[in-house]
Protein backbone atom coordinates (compact mmCIF):
# COMPACT_ATOMS: atom_id res chain seq x y z
CA UNK A 1 0.00 0.00 0.00
CA UNK A 2 1.10 3.59 -0.33
CA UNK A 3 4.41 2.32 -2.85
CA UNK A 4 3.97 5.72 -4.86
CA UNK A 5 3.43 8.12 -2.06
CA UNK A 6 6.52 10.98 -1.11
CA UNK A 7 4.52 11.72 2.27
CA UNK A 8 1.61 10.37 4.16
CA UNK A 9 -0.85 13.25 5.60
CA UNK A 10 -2.38 11.15 8.52
CA UNK A 11 -5.40 12.27 9.61
CA UNK A 12 -6.86 11.71 12.88
CA UNK A 13 -9.71 11.42 14.89
CA UNK A 14 -8.89 13.64 18.08
CA UNK A 15 -11.83 12.55 19.96
CA UNK A 16 -10.57 8.88 19.12
CA UNK A 17 -6.97 9.28 19.46
CA UNK A 18 -6.29 5.71 20.52
CA UNK A 19 -7.69 3.55 18.19
CA UNK A 20 -6.44 5.92 15.33
CA UNK A 21 -3.07 5.96 17.24
CA UNK A 22 -2.47 2.11 15.38
CA UNK A 23 -2.58 3.27 11.97
CA UNK A 24 -0.12 5.84 12.36
CA UNK A 25 1.87 2.98 14.00
CA UNK A 26 1.60 0.71 11.01
CA UNK A 27 2.74 3.97 8.63
CA UNK A 28 5.56 4.76 10.96
CA UNK A 29 6.77 1.06 10.55
CA UNK A 30 7.27 2.05 7.20
CA UNK A 31 9.66 4.39 5.11
CA UNK A 32 7.37 7.08 3.63
CA UNK A 33 7.58 10.23 5.98
CA UNK A 34 4.58 11.28 7.56
CA UNK A 35 2.80 14.00 9.36
CA UNK A 36 -0.32 13.69 11.08
CA UNK A 37 -3.46 16.19 11.50
CA UNK A 38 -4.84 15.92 14.60
CA UNK A 39 -8.11 16.91 13.56
CA UNK A 40 -11.61 17.48 14.79
CA UNK A 41 -9.33 18.97 17.50
CA UNK A 42 -12.54 21.55 18.81
CA UNK A 43 -14.50 18.76 20.08
CA UNK A 44 -11.60 17.88 22.39
CA UNK A 45 -12.34 20.93 24.24
CA UNK A 46 -15.95 19.84 24.80
CA UNK A 47 -15.78 16.07 25.35
CA UNK A 48 -13.08 17.29 28.50
CA UNK A 49 -10.23 15.59 26.22
CA UNK A 50 -7.08 16.54 26.99
CA UNK A 51 -4.31 16.47 24.59
CA UNK A 52 -0.23 17.12 24.83
CA UNK A 53 0.46 17.34 21.14
CA UNK A 54 3.84 19.06 21.71
CA UNK A 55 4.55 15.52 24.02
CA UNK A 56 3.15 13.11 21.42
CA UNK A 57 5.53 15.19 18.71
CA UNK A 58 8.52 14.29 21.22
CA UNK A 59 6.98 10.76 21.46
CA UNK A 60 6.37 9.99 17.70
CA UNK A 61 8.88 11.97 16.43
CA UNK A 62 6.65 13.12 13.70
CA UNK A 63 5.32 17.07 13.33
CA UNK A 64 1.68 16.71 14.78
CA UNK A 65 -0.76 19.48 13.61
CA UNK A 66 -4.36 20.37 15.20
CA UNK A 67 -6.96 21.16 12.65
CA UNK A 68 -10.46 21.91 12.64
CA UNK A 69 -11.36 20.49 8.93
CA UNK A 70 -14.98 22.17 9.13
CA UNK A 71 -13.56 25.87 9.86
CA UNK A 72 -10.40 25.24 8.19
CA UNK A 73 -8.52 25.93 11.85
CA UNK A 74 -4.82 24.99 11.78
CA UNK A 75 -4.63 23.95 7.77
CA UNK A 76 -2.31 26.29 6.74
CA UNK A 77 0.24 25.39 9.48
CA UNK A 78 -0.71 21.77 8.25
CA UNK A 79 0.21 22.22 4.65
CA UNK A 80 3.58 25.26 5.67
CA UNK A 81 4.44 21.74 7.89
CA UNK A 82 4.47 19.29 5.34
CA UNK A 83 7.81 18.95 4.91
CA UNK A 84 8.47 18.65 8.44
CA UNK A 85 7.20 15.01 7.46
CA UNK A 86 9.72 12.27 8.83
CA UNK A 87 10.18 8.83 9.32
CA UNK A 88 10.75 6.94 12.39
CA UNK A 89 13.39 4.34 12.33
CA UNK A 90 13.43 3.32 15.96
CA UNK A 91 10.01 2.40 15.43
CA UNK A 92 10.03 -0.91 14.46
CA UNK A 93 7.50 -3.73 12.38
CA UNK A 94 5.74 -5.79 15.29
CA UNK A 95 2.58 -7.49 16.49
CA UNK A 96 -0.72 -6.58 16.49
CA UNK A 97 -0.62 -7.10 20.12
CA UNK A 98 2.86 -4.91 20.37
CA UNK A 99 0.99 -2.13 18.85
CA UNK A 100 -1.72 -1.59 20.83
CA UNK A 101 0.83 -2.31 24.25
CA UNK A 102 3.09 0.88 22.55
CA UNK A 103 -0.68 2.71 22.17
CA UNK A 104 -1.75 2.01 25.46
CA UNK A 105 1.76 3.52 26.89
CA UNK A 106 1.78 6.81 24.74
CA UNK A 107 -1.89 7.95 25.42
CA UNK A 108 -1.12 7.69 29.20
CA UNK A 109 1.66 9.87 28.71
CA UNK A 110 -0.30 12.41 26.40
CA UNK A 111 -4.46 12.14 26.90
CA UNK A 112 -6.36 13.09 30.11
CA UNK A 113 -9.70 12.59 29.94
CA UNK A 114 -12.02 14.34 32.79
CA UNK A 115 -14.97 13.63 34.24
CA UNK A 116 -17.94 15.88 32.78
CA UNK A 117 -20.90 16.09 33.58
CA UNK A 118 -24.19 14.83 31.32
CA UNK A 119 -24.30 17.62 28.92
CA UNK A 120 -27.56 18.44 27.21
CA UNK A 121 -25.96 16.83 23.92
CA UNK A 122 -25.43 13.74 26.08
CA UNK A 123 -29.20 14.33 26.81
CA UNK A 124 -30.04 14.23 23.42
CA UNK A 125 -28.27 11.75 21.99
CA UNK A 126 -29.35 8.79 24.52
CA UNK A 127 -32.84 10.26 24.01
CA UNK A 128 -32.41 9.80 20.18
CA UNK A 129 -31.04 6.16 20.53
CA UNK A 130 -33.25 4.42 23.14
CA UNK A 131 -35.84 2.54 21.65
CA UNK A 132 -38.57 3.78 23.77
CA UNK A 133 -37.82 7.30 22.69
CA UNK A 134 -35.85 6.83 19.79
CA UNK A 135 -38.38 5.32 17.33
CA UNK A 136 -41.32 7.94 17.97
CA UNK A 137 -38.68 10.58 17.57
CA UNK A 138 -36.88 8.94 14.74
CA UNK A 139 -40.82 9.16 13.06
CA UNK A 140 -40.95 12.31 13.96
CA UNK A 141 -37.73 13.48 12.33
CA UNK A 142 -39.00 11.52 9.09
CA UNK A 143 -42.23 13.19 8.87
CA UNK A 144 -40.76 16.63 9.58
CA UNK A 145 -37.14 16.36 7.24
CA UNK A 146 -39.81 15.03 4.60
CA UNK A 147 -42.38 17.84 5.03
CA UNK A 148 -39.23 20.21 5.17
CA UNK A 149 -38.67 19.08 1.50
CA UNK A 150 -41.98 19.46 -0.19
CA UNK A 151 -41.41 22.90 1.52
CA UNK A 152 -38.48 23.81 -0.17
CA UNK A 153 -39.47 22.31 -3.30
CA UNK A 154 -42.64 23.84 -3.81
CA UNK A 155 -41.40 27.44 -3.07
CA UNK A 156 -38.76 27.20 -5.46
CA UNK A 157 -41.14 25.76 -7.94
CA UNK A 158 -43.65 28.62 -7.47
CA UNK A 159 -41.32 31.40 -7.11
CA UNK A 160 -38.30 30.67 -9.25
CA UNK A 161 -38.45 28.15 -11.39
CA UNK A 162 -42.22 27.89 -12.33
CA UNK A 163 -42.00 31.95 -13.36
CA UNK A 164 -38.63 31.76 -14.80
CA UNK A 165 -40.26 29.61 -17.23
CA UNK A 166 -43.72 30.90 -17.78
CA UNK A 167 -42.46 34.70 -18.24
CA UNK A 168 -38.69 34.50 -19.88
CA UNK A 169 -38.65 31.30 -21.65
CA UNK A 170 -42.20 30.66 -23.07
CA UNK A 171 -42.22 33.89 -25.13
CA UNK A 172 -38.75 32.96 -26.09
CA UNK A 173 -40.07 29.26 -27.48
CA UNK A 174 -43.19 30.65 -28.98
CA UNK A 175 -40.74 33.00 -30.93
CA UNK A 176 -38.92 30.15 -32.31
CA UNK A 177 -42.02 27.83 -32.75
CA UNK A 178 -43.31 30.84 -35.15
CA UNK A 179 -39.56 31.12 -36.64
CA UNK A 180 -39.65 27.18 -37.24
CA UNK A 181 -43.20 26.89 -38.70
CA UNK A 182 -44.46 23.38 -39.20
CA UNK A 183 -42.14 20.37 -39.88
CA UNK A 184 -40.06 17.40 -38.59
CA UNK A 185 -37.88 19.83 -36.86
CA UNK A 186 -40.41 21.42 -34.67
CA UNK A 187 -41.93 18.68 -34.26
CA UNK A 188 -38.49 17.46 -32.46
CA UNK A 189 -37.25 20.61 -30.94
CA UNK A 190 -41.19 22.03 -29.65
CA UNK A 191 -43.83 19.92 -30.17
CA UNK A 192 -46.64 19.78 -32.01
CA UNK A 193 -47.17 22.92 -34.70
CA UNK A 194 -49.90 25.04 -34.29
CA UNK A 195 -51.18 23.97 -30.51
CA UNK A 196 -50.54 25.97 -27.45
CA UNK A 197 -47.32 24.85 -25.83
CA UNK A 198 -47.75 22.26 -22.54
CA UNK A 199 -44.52 22.07 -21.21
CA UNK A 200 -45.41 18.68 -19.89
CA UNK A 201 -47.10 17.02 -22.64
CA UNK A 202 -46.10 18.54 -25.97
CA UNK A 203 -42.80 15.92 -25.66
CA UNK A 204 -40.26 18.42 -27.49
CA UNK A 205 -36.62 18.38 -26.64
CA UNK A 206 -36.83 22.22 -25.71
CA UNK A 207 -39.84 21.96 -24.15
CA UNK A 208 -40.71 19.20 -22.30
CA UNK A 209 -36.70 17.52 -22.58
CA UNK A 210 -35.91 21.17 -20.34
CA UNK A 211 -38.67 21.19 -18.25
CA UNK A 212 -39.11 17.95 -16.65
CA UNK A 213 -35.80 17.44 -15.56
CA UNK A 214 -35.29 21.60 -14.31
CA UNK A 215 -38.42 22.78 -13.37
CA UNK A 216 -40.63 20.10 -12.14
CA UNK A 217 -38.06 17.65 -10.57
CA UNK A 218 -34.55 19.74 -10.11
CA UNK A 219 -36.11 21.49 -7.37
CA UNK A 220 -37.35 18.64 -5.21
CA UNK A 221 -33.59 16.85 -5.77
CA UNK A 222 -32.33 20.06 -4.39
CA UNK A 223 -34.52 20.28 -2.04
CA UNK A 224 -34.08 16.52 -0.80
CA UNK A 225 -30.45 16.56 -0.59
CA UNK A 226 -30.00 19.40 1.58
CA UNK A 227 -32.33 17.93 4.38
CA UNK A 228 -30.68 14.81 4.11
CA UNK A 229 -27.09 16.39 4.45
CA UNK A 230 -28.10 18.29 7.47
CA UNK A 231 -29.14 14.16 8.87
CA UNK A 232 -26.31 13.22 8.11
CA UNK A 233 -23.91 16.18 9.31
CA UNK A 234 -25.34 16.47 12.50
CA UNK A 235 -24.86 12.66 12.95
CA UNK A 236 -28.27 11.27 13.25
CA UNK A 237 -27.92 8.77 10.68
CA UNK A 238 -26.20 6.61 12.64
CA UNK A 239 -28.38 6.41 15.39
CA UNK A 240 -31.75 5.84 12.49
CA UNK A 241 -29.11 2.73 11.31
CA UNK A 242 -29.24 1.89 14.76
CA UNK A 243 -33.05 1.95 15.44
CA UNK A 244 -33.67 -0.02 12.38
CA UNK A 245 -31.18 -2.72 12.53
CA UNK A 246 -33.64 -5.08 13.73
CA UNK A 247 -35.65 -4.41 10.69
CA UNK A 248 -32.96 -3.88 8.24
CA UNK A 249 -31.59 -7.31 9.62
CA UNK A 250 -34.36 -9.57 8.70
CA UNK A 251 -34.16 -8.47 5.10
CA UNK A 252 -30.74 -9.88 4.47
CA UNK A 253 -28.93 -6.28 5.36
CA UNK A 254 -28.10 -4.33 8.07
CA UNK A 255 -28.68 -0.85 9.52
CA UNK A 256 -25.94 1.08 7.12
CA UNK A 257 -28.97 -0.40 4.30
CA UNK A 258 -30.32 2.71 5.37
CA UNK A 259 -28.24 4.46 2.99
CA UNK A 260 -28.75 3.60 -0.12
CA UNK A 261 -32.19 3.64 0.84
CA UNK A 262 -32.18 7.29 1.41
CA UNK A 263 -30.04 8.41 -1.05
CA UNK A 264 -32.02 6.75 -3.71
CA UNK A 265 -34.91 8.66 -3.21
CA UNK A 266 -33.22 11.35 -4.64
CA UNK A 267 -32.06 9.64 -7.65
CA UNK A 268 -31.29 5.95 -7.77
CA UNK A 269 -27.85 6.25 -8.53
CA UNK A 270 -26.17 7.77 -5.82
CA UNK A 271 -27.97 5.27 -4.15
CA UNK A 272 -26.55 2.34 -6.18
CA UNK A 273 -23.30 3.45 -5.70
CA UNK A 274 -23.57 3.53 -2.30
CA UNK A 275 -24.77 0.09 -2.04
CA UNK A 276 -21.00 -0.73 -1.93
CA UNK A 277 -20.55 0.62 1.94
CA UNK A 278 -22.33 -2.70 2.46
CA UNK A 279 -19.84 -5.41 3.61
CA UNK A 280 -20.97 -8.73 1.10
CA UNK A 281 -21.93 -9.84 -1.74
CA UNK A 282 -25.80 -11.02 -0.46
CA UNK A 283 -26.24 -7.36 1.40
CA UNK A 284 -25.24 -5.34 -1.56
CA UNK A 285 -27.34 -7.80 -4.32
CA UNK A 286 -30.53 -7.83 -1.69
CA UNK A 287 -30.15 -3.59 -1.19
CA UNK A 288 -29.64 -3.22 -4.62
CA UNK A 289 -32.51 -5.09 -5.79
CA UNK A 290 -35.00 -3.49 -3.64
CA UNK A 291 -33.58 -0.40 -4.41
CA UNK A 292 -34.45 -1.11 -7.93
CA UNK A 293 -37.89 -2.38 -7.51
CA UNK A 294 -38.92 -0.67 -4.65
CA UNK A 295 -37.47 2.90 -4.28
CA UNK A 296 -39.01 5.59 -6.69
CA UNK A 297 -36.56 8.38 -7.49
CA UNK A 298 -37.73 12.06 -6.72
CA UNK A 299 -37.74 12.66 -10.52
CA UNK A 300 -40.60 9.96 -10.05
CA UNK A 301 -41.90 10.97 -7.02
CA UNK A 302 -42.61 14.48 -8.19
CA UNK A 303 -44.47 12.87 -11.26
CA UNK A 304 -46.29 10.59 -9.57
CA UNK A 305 -47.86 13.43 -6.96
CA UNK A 306 -48.37 16.01 -10.60
CA UNK A 307 -50.45 12.68 -12.29
CA UNK A 308 -52.44 11.58 -9.07
CA UNK A 309 -52.53 14.75 -6.80
CA UNK A 310 -55.33 16.20 -8.60
CA UNK A 311 -57.13 12.64 -7.67
CA UNK A 312 -56.50 12.66 -3.94
CA UNK A 313 -54.29 11.72 -1.84
CA UNK A 314 -55.43 7.99 -1.65
CA UNK A 315 -54.10 7.31 -4.71
CA UNK A 316 -50.42 8.18 -3.89
CA UNK A 317 -50.85 6.54 -0.49
CA UNK A 318 -51.67 3.53 -2.37
CA UNK A 319 -48.69 3.77 -4.68
CA UNK A 320 -46.36 4.05 -1.52
CA UNK A 321 -48.31 1.30 0.14
CA UNK A 322 -47.62 -0.99 -1.86
CA UNK A 323 -43.86 -0.24 -2.62
CA UNK A 324 -42.71 -0.12 0.84
CA UNK A 325 -45.00 -3.49 1.34
CA UNK A 326 -43.01 -4.60 -1.23
CA UNK A 327 -39.58 -3.46 0.04
CA UNK A 328 -40.20 -5.19 3.17
CA UNK A 329 -41.67 -8.64 1.59
CA UNK A 330 -39.12 -9.40 -1.21
CA UNK A 331 -36.29 -8.31 1.39
CA UNK A 332 -37.51 -11.25 3.45
CA UNK A 333 -37.67 -13.52 0.69
CA UNK A 334 -34.42 -12.50 -0.76
CA UNK A 335 -32.78 -12.86 2.77
CA UNK A 336 -34.23 -16.29 3.01
CA UNK A 337 -33.45 -17.85 -0.71
CA UNK A 338 -29.88 -15.67 -1.62
CA UNK A 339 -26.51 -16.68 -0.57
CA UNK A 340 -24.51 -15.63 1.74
CA UNK A 341 -23.13 -13.82 4.98
CA UNK A 342 -24.89 -10.84 5.93
CA UNK A 343 -22.94 -9.72 9.14
CA UNK A 344 -23.89 -7.74 11.78
CA UNK A 345 -24.04 -3.81 12.42
CA UNK A 346 -21.00 -2.62 13.77
CA UNK A 347 -20.58 1.56 13.47
CA UNK A 348 -19.21 4.20 15.55
CA UNK A 349 -21.90 6.57 17.17
CA UNK A 350 -20.39 9.91 16.69
CA UNK A 351 -21.36 13.12 19.08
CA UNK A 352 -24.25 15.39 17.93
CA UNK A 353 -22.55 18.42 15.95
CA UNK A 354 -23.77 21.62 14.23
CA UNK A 355 -23.17 21.48 10.87
CA UNK A 356 -21.97 23.76 8.75
CA UNK A 357 -24.34 25.55 6.10
CA UNK A 358 -21.20 25.69 3.89
CA UNK A 359 -20.27 21.92 4.00
CA UNK A 360 -24.49 21.48 3.80
CA UNK A 361 -24.23 23.21 0.43
CA UNK A 362 -21.38 22.13 -1.06
CA UNK A 363 -22.42 18.34 -0.36
CA UNK A 364 -26.12 19.00 -2.00
CA UNK A 365 -24.26 20.65 -4.66
CA UNK A 366 -22.38 17.89 -5.52
CA UNK A 367 -25.42 15.06 -5.26
CA UNK A 368 -27.26 17.94 -7.01
CA UNK A 369 -24.82 17.73 -10.11
CA UNK A 370 -24.77 13.82 -10.28
CA UNK A 371 -28.37 14.42 -11.15
CA UNK A 372 -27.76 17.38 -13.49
CA UNK A 373 -24.83 15.22 -15.22
CA UNK A 374 -27.40 12.12 -15.60
CA UNK A 375 -31.00 13.70 -15.86
CA UNK A 376 -30.17 16.66 -18.67
CA UNK A 377 -28.57 14.10 -21.28
CA UNK A 378 -30.58 11.08 -20.93
CA UNK A 379 -34.02 13.16 -20.76
CA UNK A 380 -32.67 15.18 -23.87
CA UNK A 381 -32.14 11.50 -25.74
CA UNK A 382 -34.76 10.17 -24.92
CA UNK A 383 -37.16 12.77 -25.90
CA UNK A 384 -35.11 12.50 -29.14
CA UNK A 385 -35.00 9.05 -29.36
CA UNK A 386 -39.00 9.11 -28.64
CA UNK A 387 -39.21 11.66 -31.48
CA UNK A 388 -37.60 9.47 -34.17
CA UNK A 389 -39.39 5.98 -32.85
CA UNK A 390 -42.98 7.98 -33.33
CA UNK A 391 -42.22 9.36 -37.00
CA UNK A 392 -40.71 6.12 -38.31
CA UNK A 393 -44.04 4.43 -36.41
CA UNK A 394 -41.79 2.28 -34.26
CA UNK A 395 -43.80 3.08 -31.54
CA UNK A 396 -47.25 2.56 -32.66
CA UNK A 397 -46.11 -0.87 -33.73
CA UNK A 398 -44.95 -2.07 -30.32
CA UNK A 399 -48.23 -0.22 -29.05
CA UNK A 400 -50.26 -2.40 -31.26
CA UNK A 401 -47.95 -5.53 -30.00
CA UNK A 402 -48.09 -4.97 -26.51
CA UNK A 403 -51.37 -4.38 -26.35
CA UNK A 404 -53.01 -7.17 -25.62
CA UNK A 405 -50.19 -7.87 -22.76
CA UNK A 406 -51.04 -4.93 -21.43
CA UNK A 407 -54.99 -4.58 -21.50
CA UNK A 408 -55.31 -8.47 -20.64
CA UNK A 409 -52.61 -8.94 -17.89
CA UNK A 410 -53.23 -5.10 -16.29
CA UNK A 411 -55.95 -3.82 -17.13
CA UNK A 412 -54.24 -0.45 -18.76
CA UNK A 413 -54.91 1.14 -22.13
CA UNK A 414 -52.40 -1.13 -25.01
CA UNK A 415 -50.44 2.29 -25.27
CA UNK A 416 -49.38 2.51 -22.30
CA UNK A 417 -46.57 -0.34 -23.00
CA UNK A 418 -44.86 2.63 -24.95
CA UNK A 419 -44.32 4.28 -21.62
CA UNK A 420 -42.81 1.32 -19.96
CA UNK A 421 -40.56 0.93 -22.81
CA UNK A 422 -39.13 4.98 -22.85
CA UNK A 423 -39.08 4.07 -18.71
CA UNK A 424 -35.87 2.33 -19.08
CA UNK A 425 -34.41 6.09 -20.30
CA UNK A 426 -36.20 8.24 -17.94
CA UNK A 427 -39.06 7.43 -15.58
CA UNK A 428 -40.38 10.66 -14.99
CA UNK A 429 -40.84 11.31 -18.69
CA UNK A 430 -42.48 7.92 -18.56
CA UNK A 431 -44.85 8.47 -16.08
CA UNK A 432 -45.85 11.87 -17.98
CA UNK A 433 -46.52 10.36 -21.50
CA UNK A 434 -49.17 8.05 -19.30
CA UNK A 435 -51.33 11.30 -18.79
CA UNK A 436 -52.66 11.98 -22.24
CA UNK A 437 -53.99 8.42 -22.26
CA UNK A 438 -56.99 9.03 -20.00
CA UNK A 439 -56.53 6.69 -17.90
CA UNK A 440 -58.92 5.95 -14.72
CA UNK A 441 -56.72 7.20 -10.98
CA UNK A 442 -57.01 3.31 -10.58
CA UNK A 443 -55.14 2.17 -13.63
CA UNK A 444 -52.53 5.66 -12.99
CA UNK A 445 -51.71 4.08 -9.43
CA UNK A 446 -51.21 0.24 -11.69
CA UNK A 447 -49.34 2.01 -14.58
CA UNK A 448 -46.75 4.26 -11.86
CA UNK A 449 -46.53 1.12 -9.62
CA UNK A 450 -45.06 -1.15 -12.12
CA UNK A 451 -43.01 1.61 -13.67
CA UNK A 452 -41.38 2.14 -10.68
CA UNK A 453 -40.66 -1.54 -10.32
CA UNK A 454 -40.53 -3.08 -13.27
CA UNK A 455 -36.57 -1.74 -14.16
CA UNK A 456 -34.40 0.65 -13.23
CA UNK A 457 -33.45 3.56 -15.30
CA UNK A 458 -30.50 3.55 -17.86
CA UNK A 459 -28.42 5.26 -15.64
CA UNK A 460 -28.62 3.66 -12.34
CA UNK A 461 -29.05 0.47 -14.55
CA UNK A 462 -25.36 0.88 -15.73
CA UNK A 463 -24.03 1.82 -12.10
CA UNK A 464 -25.72 -1.21 -11.28
CA UNK A 465 -23.71 -3.68 -13.70
CA UNK A 466 -20.21 -1.93 -12.54
CA UNK A 467 -21.74 -2.35 -8.95
CA UNK A 468 -22.78 -6.00 -8.79
CA UNK A 469 -21.18 -7.49 -12.17
CA UNK A 470 -23.13 -8.56 -15.37
CA UNK A 471 -24.17 -11.87 -14.06
CA UNK A 472 -25.71 -10.65 -10.50
CA UNK A 473 -27.48 -8.12 -12.18
CA UNK A 474 -28.72 -10.44 -14.92
CA UNK A 475 -30.42 -12.41 -11.70
CA UNK A 476 -31.95 -8.92 -10.18
CA UNK A 477 -33.32 -7.68 -13.74
CA UNK A 478 -35.15 -11.20 -13.61
CA UNK A 479 -36.64 -10.47 -10.16
CA UNK A 480 -37.54 -6.89 -10.97
CA UNK A 481 -39.44 -8.02 -14.59
CA UNK A 482 -40.79 -10.86 -12.17
CA UNK A 483 -42.33 -8.82 -9.83
CA UNK A 484 -43.56 -6.29 -11.81
CA UNK A 485 -45.23 -8.77 -13.70
CA UNK A 486 -47.14 -10.37 -10.84
CA UNK A 487 -47.63 -7.23 -8.46
CA UNK A 488 -49.17 -5.31 -11.95
CA UNK A 489 -51.63 -8.32 -12.28
CA UNK A 490 -52.50 -8.61 -8.63
CA UNK A 491 -53.18 -5.08 -8.71
CA UNK A 492 -55.33 -5.24 -11.65
CA UNK A 493 -57.61 -8.27 -9.71
CA UNK A 494 -58.04 -5.91 -6.45
CA UNK A 495 -58.02 -2.75 -7.93
CA UNK A 496 -60.20 -3.08 -11.32
CA UNK A 497 -61.81 -6.09 -9.77
CA UNK A 498 -61.36 -7.90 -13.28
CA UNK B 1 -15.26 -12.68 46.59
CA UNK B 2 -15.04 -14.04 43.05
CA UNK B 3 -16.36 -12.11 40.66
CA UNK B 4 -18.32 -14.35 37.89
CA UNK B 5 -17.63 -12.59 34.40
CA UNK B 6 -20.92 -12.37 32.37
CA UNK B 7 -21.67 -11.50 28.69
CA UNK B 8 -21.84 -7.82 27.43
CA UNK B 9 -25.12 -9.34 25.85
CA UNK B 10 -26.30 -9.47 29.86
CA UNK B 11 -24.83 -6.54 31.44
CA UNK B 12 -27.91 -3.91 32.81
CA UNK B 13 -27.49 -0.62 31.03
CA UNK B 14 -25.41 2.01 32.79
CA UNK B 15 -23.41 -0.15 34.48
CA UNK B 16 -19.44 -0.01 34.23
CA UNK B 17 -17.91 -3.17 33.62
CA UNK B 18 -14.55 -4.40 32.66
CA UNK B 19 -13.64 -6.33 29.51
CA UNK B 20 -12.02 -9.38 30.41
CA UNK B 21 -12.09 -11.65 27.23
CA UNK B 22 -13.15 -11.76 23.76
CA UNK B 23 -14.05 -15.26 22.24
CA UNK B 24 -13.81 -15.87 18.37
CA UNK B 25 -11.41 -15.41 15.82
CA UNK B 26 -8.63 -13.27 14.43
CA UNK B 27 -10.89 -11.55 12.40
CA UNK B 28 -12.88 -10.29 15.21
CA UNK B 29 -10.89 -9.39 17.07
CA UNK B 30 -9.07 -7.29 15.15
CA UNK B 31 -12.33 -5.48 13.88
CA UNK B 32 -13.37 -5.14 17.78
CA UNK B 33 -9.63 -3.91 18.50
CA UNK B 34 -9.72 -1.15 15.57
CA UNK B 35 -12.44 0.18 17.46
CA UNK B 36 -11.07 0.04 20.59
CA UNK B 37 -13.13 -2.61 22.40
CA UNK B 38 -10.31 -4.64 24.04
CA UNK B 39 -9.18 -6.42 27.07
CA UNK B 40 -9.04 -4.14 29.84
CA UNK B 41 -10.87 -1.36 28.66
CA UNK B 42 -13.99 -0.56 31.05
CA UNK B 43 -17.58 -0.80 29.26
CA UNK B 44 -21.00 0.34 29.73
CA UNK B 45 -24.47 -0.39 27.80
CA UNK B 46 -25.91 2.44 26.32
CA UNK B 47 -28.60 1.14 24.47
CA UNK B 48 -30.29 -1.98 23.60
CA UNK B 49 -32.94 -2.20 20.37
CA UNK B 50 -35.43 -4.98 20.85
CA UNK B 51 -36.21 -7.74 18.88
CA UNK B 52 -32.86 -9.07 18.80
CA UNK B 53 -31.31 -5.71 17.60
CA UNK B 54 -28.05 -4.20 18.10
CA UNK B 55 -26.38 -2.34 21.70
CA UNK B 56 -24.94 0.52 21.89
CA UNK B 57 -21.65 0.87 24.00
CA UNK B 58 -19.55 3.38 25.29
CA UNK B 59 -16.13 2.94 25.97
CA UNK B 60 -13.48 5.89 26.96
CA UNK B 61 -16.65 8.53 26.01
CA UNK B 62 -17.15 7.14 22.48
CA UNK B 63 -20.26 4.99 21.43
CA UNK B 64 -20.63 2.35 19.07
CA UNK B 65 -23.09 0.08 18.27
CA UNK B 66 -22.54 -3.19 17.33
CA UNK B 67 -24.43 -6.55 17.07
CA UNK B 68 -25.83 -9.37 19.55
CA UNK B 69 -23.56 -11.92 17.96
CA UNK B 70 -20.67 -9.42 18.58
CA UNK B 71 -21.77 -8.84 22.20
CA UNK B 72 -21.96 -12.14 23.43
CA UNK B 73 -18.34 -13.16 22.46
CA UNK B 74 -17.33 -9.93 24.70
CA UNK B 75 -16.78 -10.98 28.58
CA UNK B 76 -16.56 -8.64 31.30
CA UNK B 77 -16.77 -8.47 34.94
CA UNK B 78 -19.21 -6.20 37.20
CA UNK B 79 -17.64 -2.81 38.52
CA UNK B 80 -18.94 -2.06 41.66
Amino acid sequence: MLKEADVVINVVDATNLERNLYLALELLEGDIPVIIALNIWDETHHLGIQIDEKELENLLGIPIVPTVALTGEGIKTLVSRIKEAKTNEEVKPTSREGRWIEIGSLIEKVERVEHRHHTIRDRISDLTIRPLTGLPLAAGIMFLSFWIVRLIGENLIGYIFEPLFEELYRPVITGLSNLLGPGFIHNLLIGQYGVEIDFVESMGMLTTGLFVPVGMVLPYIIAFYFVLSILEDTGYMPRLATLLDNVFHKLGMHGHGIVPLFLGLGCNVPGALSTRTLETRKQRFISATLLAIAVPCMAQMAMVFGILGPYGIQYIGLVFFTLVFLYIVMGLIMNKFVKGESPEIFLEIPAYRRPSLKVILKKTWMRVRWFLKEAIPFLFAGVLVINILYSVGFLQWLGTVLSPVMQGLFGLPGESGVSMIIGFLRKDLAVGMLLPLGMSPMQLVIATTMLTIYFPCVATFAVLVKELGIKDMLKSAAIMVGTAVTVGFILKLVLLGV
Amino acid sequence: MEHQDISLLNLSRNKKAKITMIHGGHGLQHRLDSMGIRNGKEIKVVSRQPFRGPLTVEIRGCQMTLGRGMARKIMVEVLQ
